[in-house]
Formats: structure tokens, C-alpha cells, sequence
């Protein structure tokens, strides 16, 4: 019960958005990705986050919680694109090939969104870092 | 003892409630895209309040358990749920700029508190030195 477990809280925010970033990087990367078959095209990927409890707190009885975690990453379910490019090296026997369902757009926001929460979580650490180091100076008074 | 711990008075308490408080501000920010996730916060006055009133337990043999008066105040309710501005889809409460501002406030009332700790610190090492 100090102010490293800020520290601890906002470090494990930082994690979990830098994961968020690299699912959003590697959804960007794919997204010109063609494949031959539905089930080989790529999916863009999601983090989700869930908050991690507390053990102790929640033994206790306190409804404490700590920081973040990325619970699971989810493919999107949204409809591929399905091009028909008989010309096409992957093409399937009747000409078709499928793109990725990725939305650049969405994951510009994406990006900017995490970036945005990893900026926070800096700043939160920034400023418990500076009171411990006053705290630490009440001594001297 | 006791008089230098009256002379501190609830500074002590406060300061230990204000890092509470920056801790609870912190898991918010830290879980701003948690989806679900309830923004929380420190009833300050209503914790403050427990703490001057709070009954001490005296432990009479070494392996009694010490409950830290923070633990009984978060355990007797000072936490409360944010009501949001403006409801989002996804059922989670923080608002970015909202958490932000009070983490801003937040960490200058812990400098208060320690401000008023530390003068009162250097009252009694100047009462203790005769000067």
C-alpha cells in the first residue's frame, strides 16, 4: 500500500497497450495480405482488456482491483473480401481469392487510441515518481 | 509516544488516504479501454471522517494481527463508483480527461498533505533542540 503500487498499476496499463499497439501494427502490415481460400485469409486481430483483481483484496473481502492485462486477442468476424482475380497466382479453381477484413482507418484510430493510453499511464508514473521522491525527502524538513 | 503521535494528529492518516486515492485514480486511467471496466474513486470527507473516529485495537501478544486503519476504511464502504457524464457503449465509466484532471489534484493534495507533515516535523525538531 504505497505509491510503487501505482507504479505497478500503470506499468501493467503500459504492457497492455503496447500489445494493443502490435495487434493494430500487425493488422496494418496484413492488410494487403491475399489468400487462396476463406479459412488461410487473415483476420484482423483485437486485444481485449480485462482488470486484473486483487487476490488479497478480494480475500478480504474489498472489491480491490489492480491494474490491466490483455485477457484474449479476437479475430474480427466481419465479411472478407472476396475478389474475383482469375489471373491471380492464389486464385482458386474458379477464380476468386480473399483479402483481409482489415480497416485501415479503424486501426489508425486504434493506434492512436493506445498511443494515447500509453501517454496517460507515462504521465501517471511521471507523478508518483516525483512524490515519492519528495516523500522520501520529509526528513530533511 | 502518544503525545508526539497527538501532535501529528489525522496528518498522518490523511496522507496514507491520499495515496489511496492516487492509487484508485491510477487503476482508472490504467483501465480506460478495459471494456466493462466501473471507474472508481475516495470518498475523501466520509474516509477522513472513519479515521478521526476510528476505535484502535491494542494487540497484547506479538502475533496479533495489526489492521492498518486504510484497510478498515476502504473495507467500510469510502469507495465509490463514478456516475459518467456520458455512457459509452461498452460499459466502461472512465473518462480519460475527467481521471486525468483529478489525478492533477490528486497528486497536489498529497504534496499538501506532506507539506503540513513536514512542518510539523520541523516545529518539533526545533522544540527538541531548544532553539
Amino acid at each position: 500500500m504505497a505509491l510503487d503500487r501505482i507504479m505497478d498499476i500503470a506499468g501493467s496499463g503500459l504492457s497492455a497497450q503496447l500489445v494493443r499497439m502490435n495487434t493494430t501494427a500487425s493488422n496494418i502490415a496484413n492488410s494487403g495480405v491475399v489468400a487462396g481460400s476463406e479459412a488461410e485469409a487473415f483476420r484482423g486481430k483485437r486485444a481485449v482488456f480485462q482488470t486484473i483483481l486483487d487476490q488479497t483484496a478480494v480475500r478480504n473481502a474489498m472489491q480491490a482491483v489492480g491494474g490491466v492485462r490483455v485477457d484474449r486477442v479476437v479475430d474480427d468476424v466481419r465479411p472478407l473480401q472476396e475478389m474475383y482475380s482469375p489471373g491471380h497466382p492464389q486464385a482458386n479453381e474458379l477464380g476468386y481469392v480473399w483479402g483481409s477484413n482489415v480497416n485501415e482507418v479503424e486501426e489508425m484510430i486504434e493506434m492512436l487510441d493506445a498511443s494515447r493510453g500509453y501517454q496517460n499511464n507515462v504521465e501517471v508514473i511521471k507523478t508518483s515518481k516525483d512524490l515519492m521522491m519528495r516523500t522520501l525527502e520529509i526528513a530533511k524538513a | 509516544m502518544s503525545t508526539i503521535k497527538d501532535y501529528f494528529g489525522l496528518n498522518e492518516q490523511a496522507l496514507q488516504l491520499r495515496n489511496t486515492r492516487l492509487e484508485l485514480l491510477s487503476q482508472n486511467i490504467a483501465n480506460a479501454a478495459t471494456p466493462n471496466y466501473r471507474a472508481r474513486d475516495l470518498d475523501f470527507a466520509a474516509a477522513m471522517r472513519r479515521a478521526g473516529s476510528q476505535v484502535n485495537l491494542t494487540a497484547t501478544a506479538g502475533n496479533h494481527m495489526r489492521q492498518s486503519p486504510l484497510q478498515t476504511n476502504i473495507a467500510s464502504g469510502a469507495v465509490v463508483f463514478r456516475v459518467p457524464l456520458n455512457p459509452s457503449v461498452d460499459n466502461n465509466t472512465v473518462e480519460i480527461g475527467v481521471e486525468q484532471a483529478k489525478f492533477g489534484r490528486a497528486a497536489a493534495e498529497y504534496q499538501a498533505s506532506l507539506q503540513f507533515l513536514e512542518n510539523r516535523i520541523s516545529g518539533l525538531r526545533k522544540a527538541l533542540r531548544g532553539e
